[in-house]
C-alpha cells in the first residue's frame, strides 16, 4: 500500500506567538550585524588600504581569517569564548549568554565580508576625486569622510543588501548553539508537536517570502542606479 | 579558571577503541572532502545547465531557469538541508521514503548533504554561468550560428569554452564556499569536521584543542583550494581579456 | 538599574540580619548568593520529566522542583528577604563548564553522577536512579541488546549511552550503525520516523519522550540494563558550605516524604506537554536512596 503523508498544519496557529518572537530575535541578530559589521568593516577596510603597513596586515590577517572558515565554527567558537569574557568583564551571568555568543559572532564575521565590499567600493572612486579634495585643502581625514564614503557607499548599495540578505539567511546558523531564532523555534515547535514536517516547510516559505521580495527591492534599485 | 592545556589528548584512544581523537579528526576531514567535491559535481553540472537555459530564446525554459534559481537562493541553506533530510523522506511514497531511512544512516545524511549543497551552490554556479554568457560580445553567437552551427553546437564549442574561461575566478570563490558550507552538515549529524570537532569536546572537555586544530584543517583547505585555483586560472587565461595575456 | 536594586536590596538585607548572619564568615558560592541577592540556576529543555518547558516556556519537572526546594532553604539559611532566581538553559555539552567557571551556581536536570565529572564539579546526594535501556517500536521484535545487530540504532551525543553503545559495538562486534543525535529530542524523532530500530537513553527519560509521542501506545521500553546511574545536582567543587547546604535540604525531601510526592506528580500522575501518565513506580533503588541519601557515585 503505498499512501501519502497527511499534512497537519494545526499546531501552526497557536504557536504564532511564539513564532514571532523567534523572529524578532532573528532581526536582532541581523540588524546588529549589518551595523555593527558596517562600521568595523569600514574601519578594516580603510586600514587595509592605509598606507601603515602594520594595519594593513593586520586588517588582512583578520579578514582572510573569518572568510577561510565555516560559520558554524565561527558560531561555535564564539558560544565557547563569549561566555568566558561576560563573566570576566561582569562577573555575573547577566545576560542570555547564547544571544550575547551569536550577536559578536555574527557582527566581527560579517565585518569581515562588508569590509570586502566596502574596500572595493572605495576604490572605485576616481584617484582625481582624491586629488580634487586634497587640491582643496581636505586633510585625509576629511576627504574619506566627505568625499570618498559618500561616493563608494552609493555605488556599493546593492552589494551591501545583497549581503544583508545572505546575512539574515546565514543567521539560521544559531540552531548550532541552541538559539531560539525563528528558525529555533519553528524546529523547537514541530519537535514539540510532532509536526516537525510542516513547521520546516512553513519555515522554508517565510523565509524565502523575506528574502525574494528583498531581493527584488535591490535589483530595482540596481536598475535605478545603471540609469 | 586556569585553562589545563593537553595537546597530548589527540594521540589517546577513544572510549569506544575505534581510533584515536587525531584519528576521528581525520575522519572528519574525509568526509568534509569528499561531500565537498561531489556536492561540487552536482553543483557545476546543474548551475552550467540552468545557467544555459536562462540565455536561450525560449520564455518557458528561462522561466524554469529563474525559478530555480530564486527558489534555492531565497531560502537558508539550514532550512534546504532540514527539507532534504527530514521533510523528503516523509513525503515520498511510504516504501521508498521507507527505503531510504533503512540505509546506513551515514550514507542517507551523506546524500542529503551531497544533493542539498549542490543543488544550493548549483543556482549560484547558475548565475555566474549565465553572466559569463551574456558577457560575451552578441557577434560570436550570430558568427557561430552564421557558419552553419546549430544552436546547442554553438553553446558547446563557441559559447560555452569562453564563457566558462571567463568566469574562472568567481567559481573559484564558489568552489571554497562549498567547503566552508558543508560544515551545516554538522546540523543532521554527518560527522564531518565540525561535528568531530563537537564530538571531541563532548568527550575530552578540552574544547580549545580541539576547536583549533579542526580550524587549522579549515585553512590548510582553504590554502590548499586557492593554491590549485590559482594554478587552473592561469592555464584558462583568456588572452585580450582583463587579466588575460601578459 | 538592576544593579542598583540589588545593591540596595543587600544593604537592607546586611542592615537587618546582620547579627545573626555574619555569625560564621560566608564564602564561595553562598557568599555571592548573600552579596548578588541572586542565585542562577541551571536547567534543561527537553529532559522530560525531569527538567523541560512547558507550553507557556515555563520551566518544570521533577528535578527542578527538588532544585526549588533547595533554593528555599538557601533563602532560610542566609535569612533573606528576597532572592532573585535567574534560570539559564544548558546542554549536555556545556552545563560542566557553565557550572565551573561560575555562570551558574546550581544545575539538577538530568546528569549522572561518575567519578570523571567528579575532577571537574562536585555532586550533590543523588535524586534519581536509572538504568540505561532501549525504547523501541511494540511490533519491532527487538526484545534485549543483541537483537540490534545489524541494525540502526540511535542515542544522544554526549550521554554515557553513547560512550556504553559504542563500547557494546566495538567489543561484541554486533555491526550497529550508531546514529548520535543533538538531543533527545532528536533522537526520539530519528526513531519515530523509522530511520533508527531503538533508542538507548536513561529509562526515565525514555518514559518521558514517549510523553510526547503522537501515540504513546506503539512504544516499549525494553533491554537488560546495560548500566545503572546516579543523577545528582552539580555545584562547583571544594565549596563544603554550599554543599552541605544543599545535601541537607535534598536529604530533608527525601527522608520526609516530600520527595516521593514529587516523584508520584511526574511518574504516576498525567503531566505536561499532552497530558500522558508515564507510569513508571518507584524502584527499589530509589526507595534506598530515599531512606539514606547519598551523594556515591556507581562507578
Amino acid at each position: 500500500m503505498s499512501e501519502l503523508y497527511e499534512f497537519d498544519w494545526s499546531s501552526i496557529p497557536g504557536a504564532l506567538p511564539l513564532l514571532g518572537k523567534g523572529l524578532l530575535i532573528t532581526f536582532e541578530v541581523t540588524l546588529t550585524a549589518i551595523v555593527v559589521g558596517i562600521v568595523w568593516g569600514t574601519l578594516l577596510a580603510i586600514a587595509r588600504i592605509s598606507a601603515s603597513k602594520p594595519l594593513g596586515f593586520a586588517a588582512a590577517t583578520y579578514v582572510n581569517l573569518f572568510r577561510s572558515v565555516p560559520l558554524v565554527m565561527v558560531i561555535l567558537w564564539f558560544y565557547l569564548i563569549v561566555p568566558q569574557v561576560l563573566k570576566s568583564i561582569f562577573g555575573e551571568g547577566i545576560a542570555d549568554i547564547r544571544l550575547a555568543s551569536a550577536l559578536c559572532a555574527f557582527a566581527l564575521f560579517e565585518a569581515a565580508y562588508y569590509s570586502e565590499i566596502i574596500r572595493a567600493g572605495i576604490q572605485s572612486v576616481p584617484r582625481g576625486q582624491v586629488s580634487a579634495a586634497y587640491a582643496l585643502g581636505l586633510t585625509h581625514a576629511q576627504t574619506m569622510r566627505l568625499v570618498i564614503l559618500p561616493q563608494a557607499f552609493r555605488n556599493m548599495l546593492p552589494l551591501l543588501l545583497t549581503q544583508a540578505i545572505i546575512l539574515f539567511q546565514d543567521t539560521s546558523l544559531v540552531y548550532v548553539i541552541g538559539l531560539s531564532d525563528f528558525f529555533g523555534t519553528a524546529y523547537k515547535v514541530g519537535d514539540r508537536d510532532g509536526r516537525l514536517v510542516e513547521l520546516l516547510l512553513f519555515a522554508g516559505l517565510i523565509y524565502f517570502i523575506f528574502c525574494f521580495s528583498a531581493s527584488q527591492i535591490v535589483r530595482r534599485l540596481q536598475r535605478r542606479y545603471a540609469q | 579558571m586556569a585553562y589545563n592545556w593537553n595537546w597530548s589528548i589527540f594521540l589517546s584512544d577513544t572510549p569506544a577503541g575505534d581510533a584515536t581523537y587525531l584519528g576521528w579528526l581525520f575522519t572528519g576531514l574525509q568526509w568534509t572532502v569528499t561531500l565537498s567535491l561531489s556536492a561540487w559535481l552536482i553543483a557545476l553540472s546543474v548551475g552550467s545547465l540552468f545557467g544555459v537555459l536562462r540565455t536561450v530564446p525560449n520564455r518557458g525554459l528561462a522561466l524554469l531557469g529563474t525559478t530555480y534559481v530564486e527558489i534555492f537562493r531565497n531560502v537558508p541553506l539550514l532550512v534546504q538541508l532540514f527539507i532534504w533530510y527530514f521533510v523528503l523522506p516523509e513525503l515520498l511514497p511510504r516504501e521508498l521514503g521507507d527505503a531510504f531511512k533503512q540505509l546506513n544512516p551515514l550514507l542517507q545524511q551523506f546524500l542529503a548533504a551531497m544533493v542539498c549543497l549542490g543543488l544550493f551552490t548549483g543556482a549560484r554556479v547558475s548565475e555566474q554561468v549565465r553572466s559569463g554568457i551574456n558577457s560575451l560580445p552578441r557577434g560570436q553567437k550570430n558568427a557561430a550560428l552564421a557558419l552553419g552551427l546549430t544552436l546547442p553546437q554553438a553553446y558547446r564549442y563557441v559559447m560555452l569554452p569562453m564563457a566558462f574561461r571567463i568566469i574562472i575566478p568567481p567559481l573559484t570563490s564558489e568552489f571554497l564556499n562549498i567547503f566552508k558550507n558543508s560544515a551545516v552538515a554538522t546540523t543532521i549529524g554527518l560527522i564531518e569536521l565540525s561535528r568531530q570537532a563537537q564530538q571531541l569536546v563532548d568527550y575530552t572537555a578540552q574544547p580549545y584543542e580541539a576547536f583549533i586544530a579542526v580550524t587549522v584543517m579549515y585553512l590548510l583547505i582553504n590554502v590548499t583550494v586557492m593554491f590549485l585555483m590559482r594554478r587552473v586560472e592561469v592555464n584558462a587565461r583568456v588572452p585580450g581579456y582583463i587579466g588575460g595575456s601578459r | 538599574m538592576k544593579i542598583l536594586t540589588t545593591v540596595a536590596a543587600s544593604l537592607v538585607a546586611a542592615s537587618l540580619f546582620s547579627p545573626a548572619a555574619f555569625a560564621d564568615e560566608l564564602t564561595g558560592t553562598l557568599k555571592k548568593i548573600k552579596d548578588t541577592g541572586s542565585i542562577t540556576l541551571g536547567h534543561r529543555e527537553s529532559s522530560i520529566p525531569f527538567s523541560y518547558y512547558d507550553d507557556q516556556q515555563q520551566v518544570i519537572g521533577y528535578s527542578q522542583e527538588l532544585m526549588l526546594k533547595v533554593v528555599d532553604a538557601v533563602k532560610a539559611d542566609l535569612k533573606l528577604a528576597r532572592l532573585d532566581t535567574k534560570l539559564m538553559p544548558v546542554t549536555s555539552a556545556n552545563r560542566i563548564s557553565l557550572v565551573q567557571n561560575g555562570t551558574i551556581d546550581l544545575e539538577c536536570g538530568s546528569t549522572t553522577n561518575n567519578l570523571e565529572r567528579q575532577k571537574q564539579v562536585a555532586f550533590s546526594n543523588t535524586i534519581f536512579v536509572i538504568g540505561t535501556r532501549l525504547m523501541t517500536r511494540k511490533d519491532s521484535g527487538i526484545k534485549d541488546f543483541p537483537d540490534l545487530a545489524g541494525k540502526n540504532v540511535v542515542t544522544t551525543a554526549g550521554t554515557t549511552s553513547e560512550r556504553l553503545l559504542r563500547k557494546m559495538n566495538e567489543e561484541k562486534k554486533l555491526g550497529m550503525n550508531i546514529i548520535s543525535a543533538k538531543d533527545h529530542g532528536e533522537s526520539f524523532l530519528t526513531l519515530e520516523t523509522g530511520r533508527a530500530v531503538a533508542f538507548m537513553m536513561d529509562d526515565a527519560l525514555l518514559y518521558g519522550e514517549m510523553a510526547k509521542a503522537k501515540r504513546a501506545s506503539d512504544w516499549a521500553v525494553v533491554g537488560t540494563p546495560q548500566s545503572f546511574e546516579a543523577y545528582g545536582c552539580m555545584l562547583r567543587k571544594d565549596d563544603p558550605a554550599f554543599k552541605k547546604l544543599v545535601d541537607g535540604a535534598l536529604a530533608k525531601a527525601m527522608t520526609s516524604g516530600e520527595a516521593e510526592k514529587v516523584y508520584n506528580k511526574w511518574f504516576q500522575q498525567p503531566i505536561p506537554p499532552k497530558g500522558l501518565n508515564l507510569g513508571f513506580p518507584l524502584s527499589d533503588a530509589m526507595k534506598a536512596i530515599y531512606k539514606a541519601p547519598s551523594d556515591k557515585a556507581f562507578d
